[in-house]
């Protein structure tokens, strides 16, 4: 099926008025030996009804977390999505409009933009936010090409205990800019400060540093910002945003710029995508910041109004000068993550960083009871924690599915060692009974 | 008839909430002992505090003040602004594809990656491409993902020499952009009278220097550049590699394929052909499609089918280029991409094209009396007008575009591309009725009569819109780019 409205009638009178004959005769400009002589060898059509069963089937052929239940974490959360968000984001005023190029009959979107820049910078306590980008690893390598361009540097430090996936995007997004990205190596499962600061020359342009970090970890940001900056380089920090519900804000310990995952933010897991990546600096790098930024303005009558500004940085302006490539960026997954923190607001941000804070530290204590889990490291961490067993972490994975639980990552699946090292998460949506069951599901797997 | 929509921040009341959390149910830890005082919150992050009524109200309102294309043609060139099908939405909201943790164990996955081993050879087929990757999260994303293989290409035969790319002067900004980001120098190439790439000049510029070259064909003219064959001769004999900016797919689906033109790689922009919602500005997804050549170059991990026909994610890829984002892709984007292309079928496909093809050359000759159409011959899936015979009234294209949106009309893409001036350029695509393309026609040919008649009204438009004309300069001149509460934002004035 298709949703071309277009009659045999009109088609005829389309074509009148254009003067040819045929639909062929407009194609006609295609040199014959690259046209293509046959049918596109994909599958028939199907009617809607015929599309939706065969999408249910191979939905159906995952085992999605209504039905597992999830203590996985590594950067994607199972956080409680409340209903008014899909409410908000089903509008079709708002998912089926594009970048609001024509402000006048696009206030709407550019209006929760504003209002998405606020709230970044209300949870980071930064001073200026962009629109969003694709996602935390893509803002944490941004955030390092900002640090280049305002130090004139090439070489970048980035903490072994970022997430590997995000080591691995701010590597490659820098390595073809002529960018040297270095470690620095970790010790005890967060940053190692001697290490930082043998590596810290006055060639390096900026630190990347994970709070809390892949482990779980709360990272001495206070001490690595002040030792980058004392060598002149710039502090990068990516931040879950849930945990500013109660930890101090990038903007309190001297963070030039504040990046993470925005997906927490009532956005579903969607095996991967789409979330946002949020990108957020002080007032004196605005005009190194990648993507669109939407400010406020007035019409001729002094009405308030909102546009697409600061284009100059832009791709559709200054083409290869441009301060990033990024046109399309993730709009309605911040539409999503704006609606979230209005519903949740002051008090709910709180919460839900407390809850987890809680059922993440019930899940520790009741593991560290069995004998076969042990916890490599004794930092204080946030909502997820590493655990190893005697099991290869893959195995365990398995075994718990068959007791109806998901763990992970494995560090196998990041390409970390040790392969009987994973990770475990509990947030605000776990509770006690689901706890105490996974408990004992880990107990019995890892006892057979 | 449009009241202002207060902030966010600028409603609500303290101590007010629109969602209660569970209550904490295990036995508490003090976050005090667990956690040093100097990781802490000092003060909680000033949200805003409202209830659920008020959240939905503030949001309801404000699509209210939003065009999109469930509300009427939006044909803004280069965007593909076609109709999002609803069934893709509820596909994608099936929790068997949306409540899926990217690190679950692969055999609870099977059918997110059979649907992603699928898409990729579908896309593969559309290109006349062997491989595919599915995680660029946009156009541009693809591009850059692109140039990095290009230069891993000629990395693994010694020829780290090859720094240039060329690029049309008429090419989407994001295509020098993500050739600078890939750290290349960019190579601009004149069109030619007929708009498409000038040959003489690519063969002047090709070279031992070369790394490749990026086209989109049709180009951004909406023309199809007839010299394809040759340009792409010229560039692979100098050693080089070609690039096709998919943006304009929407017209060949189907009827010619980039692999059969010569194109070594491919993106597509899903969220414009395969109809994946615009959502504002986002998501969307760019997945590339490369030779056999390229393919060991591909970011890890890819989708793979074991011989008992079961999916794995194959990570171990030793001459990847390195990943450019977390996870897999935009997921939820390819469930509704696929959803569309399992829809539509082959020739569901080809009709796409060909109706795009058919309304935009109707729409073309319907305007061109009244605008001047630099580049008179049929186009593509999309058409550019020169507002130059309107300039001479002293009106300028964006008080054209600005005048459509009293018409309850979404302009045009404008001033670009940038070799036409002027530029009004039109991309109604295949699923606009014959009546919204006459409406759009009817509203230019009236704002075309204005202009002799009564130019200050189009100069001053918009007059029906929410606000008026918005003082574009000011903002990018004082940058109010947050809301702050009004005691900061004077003691921030003061300072400066």
């Amino acid at each position: 099926m298709d949703y071309i409205p277009t009659t045999p009638e009109q088609r005829d009178h389309m074509l009148r008025t254009i003067g040819v004959d045929s639909v062929e005769e407009l194609f006609a400009d295609i040199p014959e030996t690259l046209r293509l002589k046959r049918r596109l060898d994909l599958p028939q059509g199907m009617t809607e009804a015929e599309l939706l069963r065969h999408m249910r089937e191979l939905a159906g052929k995952n085992r999605h977390l209504d039905e597992l239940v999830c203590f996985a974490g590594g950067g994607a959360y199972d956080h409680i999505v409340p209903a008014a968000v899909r409410t908000v984001i089903s509008r079709s005023e708002f998912y089926t409009s594009y970048t609001p190029y024509q402000a006048e009959i696009t206030q709407g979107v550019l209006q929760t933009i504003f209002e998405y820049q606020t709230l970044i910078c209300q949870l980071t306590g930064m001073d200026v936010a962009n629109a969003s980008l694709y996602d935390g690893a893509s803002a944490a390598a941004e955030g390092m090409i900002i640090t280049c361009a305002h130090t004139g540097r090439s070489r970048v430090l980035v903490a072994e205990t970022c997430h590997p996936e995000y080591r691995q995007v701010v590597e490659t997004y820098l390595r073809h800019q002529g960018i040297a990205v270095d470690t620095v190596p970790a010790r005890e499962g967060v940053i190692d400060l001697e290490a930082l600061d043998e590596r810290l020359e006055n060639d390096v342009a900026g630190l990347l540093v994970q709070h809390p970090n892949f482990f779980g970890h709360l990272e001495p940001v206070r001490e690595a910002g002040e030792t980058v900056h004392a060598a002149g380089g710039l502090f990068v920090v990516s931040v879950d945003p849930i945990s500013l519900g109660l930890l101090a804000p990038p903007g309190s310990y001297g963070a030039d710029v504040a990046v993470g995952e925005g997906q927490s933010l009532g956005n579903h897991l969607s095996f991967g995508g789409p979330y946002l990546g949020f990108l957020a600096v002080r007032e004196e790098l605005v005009r190194r910041i990648p993507g669109r930024i939407v400010g406020e303005t007035v019409d001729a009558q002094g009405r308030r109004g909102y546009v697409l500004t600061l284009q100059t940085r832009e791709q559709h302006i200054r083409r290869e000068r441009a301060t990033s490539n990024i046109c399309t960026n993730q709009a309605l997954n911040a539409l999503a993550a704006s609606a979230y923190l209005a519903l949740i607001g002051k008090e709910g941000l709180q919460e839900v960083a407390r809850l987890s804070f809680q059922k993440a530290h019930y899940l520790a204590s009741r593991l560290e009871e069995s004998s076969k889990v042990r916890r490599p490291w004794q930092q204080p961490y946030f909502k997820e924690f590493v655990i190893e067993t005697d099991l290869p972490a893959t195995e365990l994975q398995s075994r718990l599915v068959q007791e109806g639980f998901v763990a992970g990552p494995a560090f196998s699946q990041v390409g970390l060692a040790p392969e009987t090292a994973l990770i475990v998460c509990a947030t605000e949506a776990r509770t006690k009974r689901e706890i105490d069951r996974f408990v004992e599901a880990v107990t019995h797997a890892t006892g057979r | 008839m449009f009241e202002a929509t207060p902030l966010l921040f600028e409603s609500g009341a303290p101590g007010r909430k629109g969602f209660a959390f569970p209550p904490c149910d295990v036995p508490e830890t003090s976050i005090h002992e667990a956690i040093p005082p100097e990781f802490l919150r000092e003060e909680p992050a000033p949200l805003p505090e409202l209830s659920e009524l008020e959240v939905i109200r503030h949001y309801v309102r404000l699509s209210r003040k939003n065009y999109a294309v469930d509300v009427g043609i939006y044909p803004l060139g280069s965007c593909t602004m076609k109709y999002n099908p609803k069934v893709n939405e509820e596909a994608a909201d099936l929790p068997g594809f949306k409540r899926l943790h990217p690190y679950q164990p692969e055999e609870t996955v099977q059918g997110a990656l059979e649907l992603m081993y699928h898409l990729e050879r579908f896309l593969c087929e559309i290109a006349g491409l062997d491989r595919a990757s599915l995680q660029p999260s946009a156009g541009a994303h693809g591009e850059l993902l692109g140039l990095m293989l290009i230069k891993a290409y000629h990395a693994s035969r010694g020829e780290e020499g090859r720094d240039e790319i060329l690029i049309p002067d008429s090419a989407h900004g994001t295509n020098p952009a993500s050739a600078a980001m890939c750290g290349y120098k960019v190579v601009e190439i004149p069109s030619d009278e007929r708009g498409g790439m000038d040959v003489k000049e690519v063969k002047r510029r090709v070279g031992p220097k070369t790394a490749g070259l990026m086209l989109t064909n049709p180009n951004t003219l909406g023309l199809f550049d007839e010299n394809i064959a040759a340009i792409a001769q010229a560039v692979h004999d100098a050693g080089g590699l070609l690039y096709y900016d998919g943006a304009n797919a929407n017209a060949i689906l189907g009827i010619s394929r980039p692999g059969d033109m010569g194109f070594d790689i491919v993106h597509f922009n899903l969220h414009k052909t395969f109809s994946t919602p615009h959502g504002g500005g986002g998501p969307g997804a760019g997945p590339i499609a490369v030779t056999k050549e390229l393919a060991p170059f591909l970011p890890a991990p890819t989708v793979e089918r074991r011989p008992d026909g079961s999916f794995y994610l194959e990570r171990h890829r030793p001459q990847a280029v390195g990943r450019i984002r977390s996870f897999y892709g935009n997921f939820g984007v390819l469930v509704r991409a696929y959803a569309y292309i399992r829809a539509h079928g082959p020739e569901g496909l080809r009709r796409v094209s060909e109706h795009a093809v058919l309304h935009a050359n109707y729409l073309m000759r319907r305007l061109a009396p009244y605008f001047d159409l630099p580049y008179d011959r049929h186009c593509k899936h999309e058409f550019v007008l020169s507002g130059k015979r309107q300039k001479q009234r002293g009106v300028r294209t964006t008080d054209i575009a600005k005048r459509l949106l009293d018409y309850g009309i979404h302009a045009p893409t404008i001033y670009f591309p940038l070799i036409v001036d002027e530029a009004i350029m039109i991309e109604p695509t295949e699923t606009e009725p014959l009546e919204a393309l006459d409406a759009f026609a009817e509203a230019m040919i009236q704002i075309a009569q204005e202009v002799e008649r009564d130019p200050e009204t189009v100069k001053s438009a918009p007059h029906r819109t929410p606000v008026g004309r918005l003082d574009e300069a000011r903002a990018a001149r004082r940058p109010v780019l947050r809301w702050r509460p009004p005691a900061e934002d004077t003691a921030a004035t003061q300072e400066r």
